[in-house]
């Protein structure tokens, strides 16, 4: 059956992340990003709505089990809020979320329940590594299997919160394949950067250079226990993140739009009354609708276990990247000469809005 | 509800058989009546008319007769009570496999089209007995609706074609100038293996009253006064005939007015044509994103041939130029499609879907002359020559985004929408 609206439970959840979005992450927004910090208070706030607490079972602690649509939903709608805001209280799902998907039963007993009981707790994930051609199936940062150890050889970037995180998840190449490898902190031979990364968004998610000089971990480390796992799935639900988060910037960016266009007055009347804002804004509109479609469905394919889900998720990811571009821009233009002052909110979602393009390892569904 | 996008076995099972039906009746002969304009593929026009009457259909994809009230059941068919109706979804699914055969061929597939769904739309019962069961005929049988005048395009309020009533005769006169009729001839003209079908025509009986005095008249096949003055030539689908009509002193019987004769503000029968347009523009959607896909195919299948794969899952710095573009035309047909599903699935559950009916429409009219376009580019010299069917349906795939509603009249209502404004508040 085709059918297009969110299920009764899915819709309380969008609810109640619609008003922390609203109410905590939107309207805080643009002062987090000038102060370059969030608040723990707001952090921990977002992080009780329990999304990620929601997608592990019961007997690891939780309280449900991993919907890939549900998790769409919900992180478009936070997302809709603030970027970075969302990206933060979502960090522990960098880590958790590979486990549950793809680790060992021990590594799922071990860390599960410790990261989803109490307060928010930094575990993060590096996948990102600073080069032009930064592709997360052929990754520089090096795995090596020495006797019965893993060697870790590379450096990684953008990684949210590595100070203070308890584990990373570090993705690296070993013998062509990608691979995520547990990294406690404190390890021998990781360092991370004193100085946070100064990107041109997201300045209020404190994130970290990351460095690996022949750090060993046991083979049990290797996410999936000694034999591995299989990246493919992982990387289908980072692309399926960042395409729920970028729909996210985008109505926002939209709305904001929107509403200013049916407030402003040029020439005797809004400026909305003009075709040419209100073919914009329609055209947003439109693509926003396409992409969040294309979202849904590779989520569908993911959650029903079809065959053709990492490309569906590569598309989304790739259309909602693109999207998210053009709708914060004109979100801008329509704003004119203010859409450039940094008081209005249009001028950090276009920033924002460039980063889901390059930003693949954020976000987790 | 939920969220769901699993085909429903009835679509997958027709579709199955749709397939064989485009690609041996009309994949073959698709260059044939391109280059023949005015040809009638009697091949197709029959086998299609006897394989949906064998279906139950009853003209099977007279789309609108189905709208009427209550349409989900008339379009449910037998035993399936219990699933919600997914009848706009089979009609969307249909149209799009059949215009990924030819989309000018699937424009004449048998049945009363739009001039049968202004019937069911604005028709009382008995209007709607009289007019419609011709379409169950053992003969293929068209009704076409005449909307465009020379003066008239998007703008349907500027229509002049005047219909008057003699009291003495209680018979509408009407006359006027009608154009882009989209089966006109096949509809009105006397064809032997034809059955007797009819036109509606648009026309305004109280000029003064704006919209509300619009009203749409069925003139039957025959009748004196009309004449065809010319099919046109066209870029594309020119296998369905498009037909520029006049009507002089064209005396058709009170009964064939279709709605009330009382002026009113707010008069349902304008809107009655409207609402038609809600429901058919994700179906026309579902037409060009056919020979979209059509053409999308054809082109993965040439760069194949030639040894270019395109590899998902590289980030874009890694594409060559081509395969970003055959990504994005991609991402463009799939989503544009979903749009379309979207569409049709909240007609089929009678959700008002006013605001994603004409977005589904705005990105199937663009994305299909995109893809088609692009698709010949990136082919280069196999794209431009006639010898394969690609730079036909680049031809084809121009008119959707031109017709029910042109891409820019669907921004403005999708605008009026999302904004809240009504038409005198954006024009």
């Amino acid at each position: 059956m085709y059918s297009f609206e969110p299920n009764e439970e899915q819709q309380m959840l969008i609810d109640v992340v619609s008003k922390y979005a609203e109410n905590d992450l939107r309207t805080s927004s643009n002062e987090n990003e000038e102060n370059k910090e969030l608040p723990k208070k707001l952090i921990n706030k977002g992080w009780e709505l329990g999304l990620l607490q929601a997608s592990i079972p019961e007997s690891y602690g939780g309280f449900g089990e991993r919907n890939a649509v549900t998790n769409v939903l919900a992180l478009e709608e936070m997302a809709y809020g603030d970027l970075a805001g969302t990206l933060a209280v979502l960090t522990p799902s960098l880590f958790a979320t590979p486990i549950l998907l793809a680790g060992s039963e021990e590594q799922k007993q071990n860390y599960l329940p410790k990261i989803i009981s109490g307060e928010w707790s930094p575990y993060t994930a590096a996948l990102i590594e600073l080069s032009f051609d930064f592709d997360p199936n052929a990754l520089k940062t090096i795995a090596e299997i020495v006797s019965d150890k893993i060697k870790l050889n590379g450096a990684k970037a953008f990684v949210p919160y590595a100070k203070e995180a308890q584990a990373i998840l570090v993705y690296a190449n070993l013998n062509g394949i990608t691979q995520g490898f547990i990294v406690p902190k404190d390890s021998v031979g990781l360092s991370i950067s004193e100085e946070r990364e100064k990107l041109m968004g997201l300045n209020a998610l404190p994130m970290y250079r990351v460095e690996l000089h022949d750090v060993m971990i046991p083979l049990s480390n290797r996410l999936g226990g000694a034999s591995g796992h299989d990246f493919e799935l992982i990387l289908a639900s980072l692309r399926l993140g960042s395409a729920s988060a970028a729909l996210g910037v985008a109505k926002s960016s939209f709305e904001y739009a929107k509403n200013y266009a049916k407030e402003r007055e040029a020439f005797g009347v809004k400026i909305a009354q003009k075709q040419a804002v209100a073919f914009m804004l329609a055209e947003m509109r439109t693509e926003i609708e396409a992409m969040r479609l294309l979202t849904w469905e590779a989520a569908w394919k993911m959650d029903n276990h079809k065959e053709d889900v990492c490309v569906a998720a590569y598309l989304a990811h790739t259309g909602a990247a693109d999207m998210a571009m053009m709708v914060t821009d004109r979100g801008v233009q329509i704003y004119g000469g203010h859409g450039y002052i940094r008081e209005n909110p249009v001028e950090l979602l276009m920033r924002n809005g460039r980063g889901f393009a390059m930003l693949l390892g954020l976000a987790i569904v | 509800m939920t969220i769901e996008f699993e085909a429903p076995k009835p679509i997958v099972n027709q579709q199955v058989m749709l397939k064989t039906v485009a690609e041996n009746m009309m994949r073959p002969i698709s260059r044939e009546f391109d280059e023949n304009e005015h040809e009638i593929p009697w091949s197709y026009v029959e086998f299609m008319h006897m394989a949906m009457k064998a279906a139950g259909g009853g003209g099977g994809l007279t789309v609108m007769e189905e709208k009427t009230s209550p349409p989900a059941p008339l379009l449910e068919g037998e035993g399936s009570q219990k699933r919600p109706p997914i009848g706009y979804q089979k009609l969307a699914t249909q149209i799009e496999m059949l215009a990924w055969g030819d989309v000018g061929m699937y424009l004449i597939t048998p049945g009363g089209g739009l001039g049968a769904a202004a019937v069911a739309a604005a028709g009382t019962p008995e209007q709607k007995e009289k007019f419609l069961t011709r379409f169950n005929s053992d003969i293929p049988t068209y009704a076409a609706m005449c909307m465009t005048e020379p003066g008239a395009g998007s703008d349907t309020s500027a229509i002049r074609t005047r219909a008057v009533l003699d009291d003495k005769t209680n018979e509408w006169v009407i006359n006027g100038e009608k154009i882009f009729v989209t089966g006109g001839d096949k509809s009105f003209t006397h064809y032997e293996k034809l059955g007797k079908g009819f036109i509606v025509v648009w026309a305004s009986i109280d000029p003064s009253a704006g919209r509300a005095g619009m009203r749409a008249f069925v003139v039957e096949s025959g009748t004196a006064g009309v004449k065809i003055n010319k099919l046109e030539k066209k870029m594309g689908i020119r296998v369905s005939d498009t037909a520029a009509i006049s009507l002089v002193d064209v005396r058709v019987p009170f009964e064939n007015m279709l709605g009330s004769a009382t002026v009113e503000k707010n008069n349902t029968g304008f809107r009655g044509a409207m609402a038609t347009f809600d429901a058919t523009r994700p179906l026309v959607a579902a037409s060009g994103l056919g020979v979209a896909r059509a053409a999308l195919e054809f082109l993965k299948e040439k760069l194949e041939e030639n040894g270019v794969k395109i590899r998902y899952g590289l980030p874009r710095q890694k594409l060559s130029n081509v395969e970003r573009e055959v990504i994005d035309m991609e991402i463009m047909l799939k989503s544009a499609w979903l749009m379309t599903l979207k569409a049709v699935w909240m007609a089929d559950n009678k959700k008002s879907n006013a605001l994603e009916s004409s977005m589904s429409k705005v990105k199937a009219g663009d994305v299909t002359t995109k893809i088609t376009q692009k698709a010949v580019e990136i082919l280069g010299p196999i794209g431009y020559t006639r010898e394969f069917l690609l730079e036909k349906w680049m031809r084809d795939a121009k008119i959707t985004d031109i017709y029910e509603g042109t891409g820019q009249i669907n921004r403005l209502v999708v605008a009026r929408q999302i904004l809240g404004y009504s038409g005198s508040e954006l024009r």
